[in-house]
């Protein structure tokens, strides 16, 4: 058992590249991570030579830090029996999911201390599986604690159906993908119907989307809601678009920079807020979350497909999207928001066990499918999702019928990741925390950016500030 | 000879039964303090999977505290929060000590009443300020009842104003302690002989003169053991502005406290600048517990 544990890990060693200093991110260098690998005949050649060790191992650690793959798992994964909250089975092999909530960087550090322990710790203990999310999944890509998909035998024929930007973010910069997803994250604007009809007097999706489709119009259409009594969604809401659409990452040469387009977000936000058109009330949060229901007056929300089903209280009665309520269009800039990888750890004593779960909940189209339509998310498979758009089978009751693939599917061809860090989460936290100062009144602009800026300081002590 | 072994047995046993209390001592205060200040000569830090250091750096760290001018602001918003928390608990605690011990009004189901005062600090902290934050949400119950009665006009901001954010937090930790002290001070005010009591009334006074007079002066080493367990506990204030604000000590940091600070460093495995911090906070709470000893026992002499 050691010995192939050994192998397999000298497996990973020898394929894997050290890249030291990934921290100092420079521009040139990781953009060549997002064009094609030079080398994939090689890759696949490797990967079609790879035999997998026996699986040993009786436990399968997953580490992640909500709900969602757990759930996916449990209804989609064929011979998955669900034990209780946290545990479950796959035949004779034991599930444990470890949960660490995302929010401040927790999940990041606890995985991060998980994996340093990694090579000392007990079989029953080792990561299997991690989740990794778009705002860091390049801080594990570039390390040796990810296998690469070719060092468990999957070929970039097995991957061939995915949109390229799901693969670009999880490549390292040998070329080697070292993660799968089965989520396209592309996302727009979720308007509320009635609000739509009552300000706009329409909610037909291609009008609504030409009362939003640049910024001076989105602040016009703001103006209106809030002249009829509605709110029209928090200016943390807005965030993303704006930083998705940067032109420089939020760390360049060891330094944080602002970019001009975050910058705008804070002065269109300062304007919408001050005229009470936008509110401040922070994601997931109970203020945040009234919007779903009609007497909360939200005008709409911003989000990809998950969250139709992840965050809008179907479920309830009374809620809007109960009612079918809501509607999608593109917004005012094209962007996506989270995503979440598989990665198969380092060590793994179960890597057939893992190379079967990544390729079942990220490549089988009728898997994907079974999601799409269940949980109305929107799959990383181009066959699935143009099955999807050009039938009835992808219209989501909660839209009031409509079919948004189509939109969807536009969308995640379009989506342009080169300008991540692996500093995403914590800039983009703190400077929404920071900047809320701002827009209340209780700083200044400036004020709010030291603010940022110190707390930048704390969280990376690596990083320079201006 | 055999008296004299007998001595020495004696004395061996007193060495025993110190064990466990020098046992704990070392390992759960003397070798975390001297470590503490060892890892603050050093640079220690993780950057996302790397590890930097430790790498000596002499006073680099005490140096990087000093110079950001940070620890001055938080040590003001700690204190401010702890006065504006402790006032109101002393004195709601003196008068419910001074009406408990009060033989002459006889207060009926008085077992009850202490346990419901002490209630509060049963409950974690953390779910006090979940409580607290969610009553007082811009959506949460408190403004609803303020908007319905027409107090405001729309929904009042709890958590963006400077001074509603301290005041919960004062209001909460008020709460939390002031059956503790209350039965802190009851036990003093018992401890009191009652004969000096009855000679004061038997002498005239009333119950004011009483309070001011007898029980206030006799009440003093209890006082301050109070005062000192308060302070303490005051500058180690962490759980409720933490859950409060989120770990933000927002507005603008003016509800961050020394210990939230402390946190923000150690949650980055920033073990160098935390031990500088911590040793800053170690000599801060010792002087003051030096003053508070002092400046009340001074006016006994």
């Amino acid at each position: 058992m050691k010995k192939r544990l050994v192998s397999l890990l000298a497996i990973a060693t020898m394929t894997a590249t050290m890249f030291a200093g990934c921290g100092s991110s420079n521009g040139a260098s990781d953009d060549s991570a997002a064009a094609e690998p030079a080398s994939q005949e090689e890759i696949d050649a490797e990967a079609a030579a790879v035999e997998l060790p026996e699986d040993t191992g009786k436990v399968l650690n997953i580490y992640v830090w909500n709900e969602e793959f757990k759930s996916r798992v449990t209804d989609h994964y064929p011979g998955y029996e669900k034990v209780d909250e946290t545990h479950g089975k796959i035949g004779d092999v034991e599930v444990v999911w470890n949960i660490t909530a995302n929010e401040n960087n927790a999940y990041q550090n606890n995985l991060d201390t998980k994996l340093l322990e990694q090579e000392s710790a007990s079989d029953d203990d080792k990561i299997d599986i991690f989740l990794v999310e778009a705002d860091y999944a390049l801080k594990y890509v570039d390390t040796d604690y990810a296998l690469a998909m070719s060092d468990l035998g999957i070929t970039s024929e097995d991957l061939a159906d995915q949109y390229k930007y799901t693969q670009s973010i999880v490549t390292d910069s040998t070329g080697k993908l070292k993660g799968s997803s089965w989520q396209a994250c592309s996302a727009g604007l979720i308007y509320n119907r009635e609000a739509a009809k009552e300000v706009l007097g329409t909610d037909d999706p291609a009008e609504v989307q030409a009362a939003v489709a640049d910024w001076d119009k989105y602040n016009e259409t703001a103006a209106k809601a809030a002249e009829a009594g509605y709110t029209m969604c928090s200016v943390n809401d807005t965030y993303r678009v704006y930083s998705n659409n940067v032109s420089g990452k939020w760390v360049q040469d060891g330094k944080v920079v602002i970019d001009k387009n975050i910058d705008k977000w804070v002065d269109d936000s300062k304007a919408l807020v001050d005229s009470k058109a936008e509110d401040t009330d922070d994601l997931w949060g109970d203020d945040w979350a009234k919007g779903k229901f009609p007497t909360g007056k939200v005008f709409c929300y911003f989000g990809p497909a998950w969250f139709f089903n992840f965050s809008l209280a179907a479920d309830e009665e009374g809620s809007i999207a109960n009612q079918g309520g809501w509607g999608y269009c593109e917004g005012p800039q094209s962007y996506y928001w989270g995503g979440t990888w598989i990665c198969a750890a380092a060590g793994t004593d179960n890597p057939n066990l893992v190379k079967d779960v990544i390729l079942t909940m990220t490549t089988d189209k009728a898997v994907l499918k079974e999601i799409a339509q269940k949980d109305q998310d929107c799959v990383n498979s181009k066959t699935v999702l143009a099955e999807l758009a050009s039938s009835d089978e992808g219209n989501v009751e909660l839209l009031g019928g409509q079919n948004p693939y189509e939109q969807l599917a536009a969308g995640a061809e379009n989506v342009d990741l080169s300008n991540l860090s692996e500093y995403d989460q914590g800039c983009n936290e703190e400077f929404q925390k920071a900047m809320k100062n701002y827009f209340l009144g209780n700083a200044t602009k400036d004020e709010a950016i030291e603010q940022f800026q110190k707390a930048i300081k704390e969280k990376y002590p690596d990083v320079e500030v201006q | 000879m055999n008296k004299k072994s007998k001595v020495v047995r004696y004395n061996k046993w007193g060495y025993i039964f110190l064990i466990p209390f020098i046992v704990i001592f070392l390992v759960f205060q003397m070798i975390p303090l001297a470590s503490t200040i060892y890892n603050s000569f050093f640079e220690n830090y993780r950057a996302g999977l790397k590890q930097i250091g430790p790498n000596f750096v002499g006073l680099q760290n005490y140096v990087t505290i000093i110079s950001n001018g940070d620890l001055p602001t938080y040590f003001k918003n700690t204190m401010i929060m702890w006065v504006m928390g402790f006032i109101p608990q002393i004195l709601l605690s003196l008068l419910l000590g001074a009406w408990f011990t009060d033989p002459s009004l006889r207060l009926k189901f008085q077992t009850f009443f202490k346990t419901v005062i002490y209630l509060p600090n049963l409950i974690m902290a953390s779910a006090f300020a979940m409580l607290f934050f969610t009553l007082f949400a811009d959506s949460g119950p408190i403004n609803s009842i303020l908007l319905q009665l027409g107090v405001v006009k729309e929904a009042f901001k709890f958590m963006s104003n400077e001074w509603s954010v301290r005041g919960l937090v004062a209001t909460m930790n008020c709460l939390m302690w002031f059956g503790n002290t209350t039965i802190l001070l009851m036990a003093g005010m018992l401890g009191i002989d009652p004969s000096l009591f009855e000679a004061a009334q038997v002498d005239g006074a009333t119950a004011n003169q009483i309070f001011y007079k007898i029980t206030l002066p006799l009440l003093k080493p209890i006082l301050i053991y109070v005062m000192i367990t308060s302070l303490i506990g005051g500058i180690q204030m962490f759980d409720v502005p933490q859950i409060l604000t989120n770990g933000t000590g927002d507005p603008m940091r003016s509800s961050m406290t020394l210990i939230m600070y402390l946190n923000k460093h150690l949650y980055s495995k920033n073990y160098g600048l935390g031990g500088a911090l911590s040793v800053f906070l170690f000599i801060i709470t010792g002087i003051l517990s030096l003053v508070v000893y002092k400046f009340t026992n001074s006016k006994e002499k």
